[in-house]
């Protein structure tokens, strides 16, 4: 206990500079963007003027309410579809065990180390033939596609996890498989499937390369693929590029810190039982 | 899981289900529920099967074919048997790319998790006053969107940002410059966006490990007066070594697939010194009518990908 308070102190300076570490980067696009538009800015700089008119000239000179809505129409469209899909096909796997089930168990988890890379270069072309690219059905689809192998495995390994007599029971109470699922199996994974449609909604948020490859329309690309061109347009316009990663940025941090929990559930239980 | 079929008695309506089906269920002879419920569970998972199959394996295997074609995407492809793969070992900036994502592996994978070890020790023990805040904290990076992380950073690096600024105030006034416009060091610094953005992963998936281990474990090391760093060598370690290898194997396919912040950050200048594959893969196919490179040089980057996972796996089980 004597030598504790010693080593305590230690402790919270090395976290703190950790912390100080890891937000200083935000700090300082927070300050970046609240400066008068167009300011040459060097460093950590208090702004002589506060100023948010940033924020509103990024949203309009990046077109993001379109950005916005193509982003908000993709991530509510793929999370309810991939959850709805990877559920099913986890009840199936793992509590029908259906013909097959380890193999295609096997096939899903090899799918998680598929780089996108290898998928987007024939895919692109692929749905091209079929006049799906510049579509969000393309990328929705898209996206349902490769979040699959994560879902299936996530939910299969939550519904390994049920005790059999709970389904076991329903059956002998002339439950068809359809109703052991949504009146059994769903009410009691709530958090699997939060936790799930978190992570959904955040790489959704976050897919670049998928959407770069097959949106070409400016006007219906999501957020963080219409930032990485904005880029391109006002490289020196720090103000305003600063605005417009924190409007990007935003609505995932939001989600985070809402969802905190699920979130770290997701991330690390989904890693370890692979 | 053992596959059990559910037992009950044999009927005409299970054999008429497996019809329909394999027939690979010929020596067994499970009942009427458990056989008939086996074949109908393929209208569960025929839906996520579809859509994966159709667009992730399909296009995969076209990524494969393609690799062995000469295609602008637009006139008829002809065969180039194995010429795009051999242009990748003759081709400076096709193999420089892939050494510089291997180069990636230790800014992205080796040093996040030294440092989410670090956080870990720093983090667990007793319950103490704002854990819970800098665990939100590190964790923070890992979330964004790494375009916005790549602008944020570029604006750090700059010749008048914030770090050439602590610079100064340190009076390292000398070494001051355009961190990613530097040859020699914009791979580096590049490098260590990415250690900030998985440490905290890192950490996460130690924490998660760390909270499993039995806590008699380190009240005996401390009653045999093991000290804080002791206890983590001899205790905390080797109760996170299967987290060590998850983290290790994530960080590793985020450093060797990394797109985003590279495209934002350097576009791979100055003069290729930070060019990876998958930019590459995409300028190549979408920007050159390469396709045929394009693809080689994506299955390519999954052998890689795969071997660097599978040597992993090894070695930590190996290690064991």
């Amino acid at each position: 206990m004597r030598t504790r308070t010693g080593g305590t102190a230690v402790r919270y300076t090395l976290l703190v500079a950790l912390a100080v570490t890891v937000l200083l980067p935000f700090v300082s696009i927070m300050l970046a963007a609240l400066h008068l538009p167009g300011a040459q800015i060097s460093g950590l700089s208090i702004p002589s003027e506060w100023s948010w008119r940033n924020f509103s000239l990024a949203w309009e000179q990046g077109n993001f309410s379109n950005l916005m809505r193509s982003s908000v129409i993709i991530a509510f469209c793929v999370v309810p579809l991939a959850v709805v899909l990877a559920t099913l096909a986890a009840y199936g796997l793992a509590i029908l065990k259906v013909w097959g089930n380890r193999a295609l168990s096997v096939g899903f988890v090899l799918g998680l180390t598929i780089p996108v890379e290898l998928v987007v270069v024939a895919l692109y072309f692929n749905l091209r033939e079929v006049g799906l690219t510049n579509s969000y059905l393309g990328i929705i689809l898209a996206e349902a596609a490769l979040f699959m192998p994560f879902g299936v495995y996530w939910m299969q390994s939550h519904f390994s996890s049920v005790p059999e007599e709970l389904v076991e029971a329903a059956r002998i109470d002339g439950a068809r498989d359809l109703a052991v699922l949504v009146k059994v199996l769903v009410p009691i994974s709530w958090p699997a499937i939060t936790t799930l449609s978190v992570l959904y909604f955040m790489w959704s948020w976050n897919q670049f390369l998928l959407v770069l490859v097959m949106m070409q329309d400016p006007d219906r690309r999501t957020a963080p693929a219409g930032l990485g061109l904005f880029v391109g347009q006002y490289s020196t316009d720090i103000p305003l590029l600063a605005a417009a990663s924190l409007i990007v940025i935003a609505p995932i941090v939001l989600v985070y810190l809402l969802f905190q929990r699920s979130f770290v559930n997701g991330i690390t239980q989904g890693a370890i039982k692979g | 899981m053992a596959e059990v079929p559910a037992t009950s008695t044999s009927s005409s309506r299970a054999g008429s289900a497996r019809d329909g089906g394999s027939a690979s269920s010929r020596t067994r002879r499970p009942g009427l529920g458990g056989r008939a419920r086996r074949a109908r569970g393929w209208l569960y998972v025929l839906p996520a099967v579809a859509v994966y199959a159709v667009f992730a394996i399909w296009p995969a295997l076209s990524t494969l074919r393609l690799s062995f074609l000469t295609w602008d995407g637009v006139l008829p492809a002809t065969s180039a048997g194995m010429d795009n793969y051999t242009r990748i070992f003759r081709d400076p900036a096709l193999y420089e790319a892939i050494l510089n994502s291997l180069v990636l592996i230790v800014f992205f994978s080796f040093i996040p998790v030294l440092i989410g070890l670090l956080m870990t020790a720093l983090l667990i023990g007793r319950v103490r006053t704002g854990m819970t805040f800098f665990r939100v904290v590190f964790f923070l990076p890992q979330v964004l969107p790494l375009v916005a992380v790549g602008i944020t950073w570029r604006w750090l690096y700059s010749d008048r940002g914030v770090l050439n600024q602590l610079l100064e105030l340190v009076g390292l006034d000398g070494i001051t410059r355009a961190w990613l416009g530097d040859y020699h060091l914009a791979l580096i610094a590049l490098g260590l966006i990415g250690t900030w953005c998985m440490s905290g992963l890192c950490m996460m998936l130690f924490l998660s490990g760390a909270q499993k281990i039995d806590t008699a474990l380190y009240e005996a090391a401390t009653l045999d007066g093991a000290g804080a760093v002791q206890q983590f060598r001899h205790v905390t370690l080797p109760g996170v070594r299967k987290e060590i290898t998850i983290a290790g194997v994530i960080t590793t396919i985020a450093a060797l697939a990394s797109f985003d912040l590279v495209f934002v950050t350097t576009n791979g200048g100055p003069a290729g010194q930070t060019n990876v594959p998958a930019l590459l893969v995409y300028r190549l196919a979408f920007n050159e009518g390469n396709i045929g490179s394009a693809s080689a040089l994506a299955v390519v980057l999954t052998v890689i990908v795969i071997a660097i996972v599978s040597a992993i796996r090894f070695f930590a089980r190996e290690g064991k």
